[in-house]
């Protein structure tokens, strides 16, 4: 039988908040509850979630820098907590959102004393730190101290640091998280390419991109207050609103979208306001058709004018909203 | 061939981390800049010494009593550069360089790798005492004489005082894993302890009798005793160890680094496991 890459039973994690003020009591914040996943040898597994999901708190228990309050979690077999010195050779991390690295030293020196902490022999580190720099199309920055470099550059220096080392496991934390679009198509094309180039390689990503997790990942689990909500393959959790009605409304640029909220019918909605173009664009996510011309009559109360109307096919994203009650980007 | 390989492995990352320590130590500026810095900082400290000690003794010049100061100021730089430095290591690589939490997941043994940054720190300190030293007896009549000197004693002495600060670095890097980088104080407050009572600048018998009985269990008292014996060097001054044999401190100094080294083991291994469990190996203060 397979080992599962990564095997979570149970999994809880409290953080206990510093008191404020002297005779305030600290208070004990959940960030994971009895969260149960399991992870198979070879997959890309993403986890979605809003700022402070536990998503992050995962990760860090996973690739042993955190302890978990209780439960269990095993990754390549071995328990994180007792087996932590079996599992780190055989992983790697890269979190995005940073400027990890030396300043003081060129990337190569970077990579090269990272390579040294894995143990890697000589040849293999410089044939692979060479190549991993050509396809991320830093080679003529190898010389350059990494202080040097913008934050997208320092990224694509992180993700050759994680990869490097050859990992069976690899954690990403938001690697696009940042980058402009050029970079973030690059460093999801390798990590699609990474993968397929070795059986029983496994990536565990997280992302803020729904985007991202629905062109990479093969499966995806949804977490909000560090409980796991849903898991299955994008295409299923698309199912789970199929026979709902997504539809997109452009209008003239409004402030108050109370008219909206308080239509019956409506199990979600998100919105966008584009200051520039005076268009505020909604999403709406409905138990059937008949709703929308309600949503319509809404427009001109709300004292605003439709610009364009459009029937749409559910996506990660409407998943999202739907389970956790809010888009990644706003609070409705 | 398992303990051959953990052994390599150790070795290696205490080999790559003692040079990280050098390169972040000497990559700042040019060869040059760096060169002039290494120099003039040793002898500026040694200066501002000489200046008030002259001051103090009213222009009495050169004593045993200075050579005392002079040499015990000079061997104190490892005291405050590995204590400060270890410690800093822990605060620099988890908040400015963000490399911590890598490093930390990495296969390498973290303790190797503090190891392999505090011997970077010794051998650029050994560079600025070799400095000092050699600037006393050119200018300020220092009477070191490579003849005079306990070869034996002295190697022996450096190599258990050394490990004795190592301990002590890796104990307060135990504190700094749970402390933001803002509590670097703690490290100076206990380098300056030793500078009050391990009879640097003055001294150990002016002081208080306890003061005295806690200089006494400090094995930095009798590793600077020892080397100024062994270099032969301000020894006429009453230090409250003069009854004390060469032999018996030396004893005293062994026994007193394997029990500090113990506690101080225990002490960042405990700091280790209580950073993992409060979530603080990557912590960020913006401090």
């Amino acid at each position: 039988m397979t080992i599962p890459a990564i095997e979570v039973k149970d999994l809880n994690r409290t953080f206990k908040t510093k008191a404020v003020k002297k005779k305030a009591k600290a208070e004990i914040v959940d960030a994971l509850k009895d969260v149960n996943l399991t992870i198979n040898e070879g997959e890309l597994f993403g986890l979605l979630g809003p700022n402070g999901a536990g998503k992050t708190t995962l990760i860090k228990i996973l690739c042993t820098l955190l302890l978990p309050s209780s439960g269990e979690a095993k990754v390549l077999g071995h328990d994180v907590e007792a087996e932590s010195h079996k599992i780190r050779h055989k992983i790697n991390m890269v979190s995005g959102g940073e400027t990890s690295g030396y300043g003081l030293l060129t990337v190569r020196e970077n990579l090269w004393l990272f390579s040294q902490l894995y143990g890697m022999p000589n040849k293999i580190a410089k044939e692979r730190i060479d190549a991993l720099l050509g396809v991320m199309e830093l080679e003529h920055k190898k010389d350059s101290k990494i202080r040097t470099l913008s934050t997208g550059l320092r990224q694509k220096a992180n993700i050759v640091r994680g990869f490097m080392t050859n990992p069976s496991l690899i954690f990403l934390d938001e690697p696009t998280l940042g980058l402009d679009v050029n970079a973030s198509r690059l460093i999801r094309d390798f990590i699609k390419n990474w993968i397929k180039e070795k059986e029983g390689r496994t990536v565990l990503l997280t992302t803020h991109y729904m985007m991202e997790a629905d062109e990479l990942c093969d499966r995806v689990a949804i977490i909000n207050d560090g409980k796991l909500l849903a898991c299955d393959t994008p295409a299923n959790l698309k199912k789970l609103i199929n026979q709902d009605t997504t539809i997109k409304l452009e209008i003239r640029r409004v402030q108050d979208l109370s008219a909206f909220q308080e239509i019956p019918g409506v199990r979600s909605f998100t919105h966008d306001h584009n200051i520039t173009a005076g268009i505020t664009k909604l999403k709406f996510i409905l138990d059937d058709d008949a709703i929308v011309a309600d949503i319509v009559a809404a427009v001109p109360k709300s004292g605003s004018k439709i610009v364009s109307v459009e029937k749409t096919e559910p996506t990660l994203e409407d998943v999202f909203v739907t389970l956790v009650g809010r888009g990644l980007t706003n609070d409705i | 061939m398992a303990i051959k390989e953990s052994i390599q492995s150790n070795f290696q990352t205490m080999k790559w981390s003692a040079w990280l320590g050098w390169q972040m130590e000497s990559n700042w500026t040019n060869p040059f800049k760096f060169l002039v810095y290494t120099i003039a900082r040793p002898i500026a400290s040694s200066l501002i010494l000489v200046v008030m000690y002259l001051i103090i003794t009213g222009g009495i010049t050169y004593t045993d009593q200075f050579h005392y100061i002079y040499v015990s100021n000079a061997f104190f730089m490892y005291v405050f550069w590995v204590l400060f430095g270890i410690t800093w290591v822990i605060h620099d690589d988890r908040e400015h360089f963000q490399t911590m939490k890598y490093i930390y997941i990495s296969p390498s043994n973290y303790f190797s790798y503090m190891i392999g940054r505090s011997i970077s720190k010794i051998i650029i300190t050994t560079f600025s005492i070799f400095i000092t030293l050699g600037f006393g007896v050119l200018f300020l009549d220092i009477p070191l004489s490579l003849t005079a000197v306990n070869w034996p004693l002295f190697l022996l002495v450096m190599v258990i005082g050394l490990l004795s600060l190592i301990s002590f670095g890796l104990a307060l890097a135990g504190v700094s894993f749970l402390t933001a980088k803002h509590s670097g104080g703690v490290n100076e407050s206990i380098a300056g302890i030793f500078y009050l009572f391990c009879g640097v600048v003055f001294p150990v018998h002016i002081l208080p009798v306890w003061a005295v009985v806690f200089s006494k269990i400090l094995p930095i008292t009798y590793w600077l005793e020892l080397v100024r014996r062994s270099l032969n060097l301000g020894v006429g001054v009453d230090t409250a160890l003069a009854g004390t044999s060469t032999e018996t401190s030396l004893i005293i100094l062994c026994v007193s680094t394997i029990i500090f080294t113990i506690i101080a083991f225990s002490i960042f291994f405990l700091g280790d496991h209580l950073a993992r469990k409060k979530g603080l190996i990557d912590m960020t203060t913006a401090y």
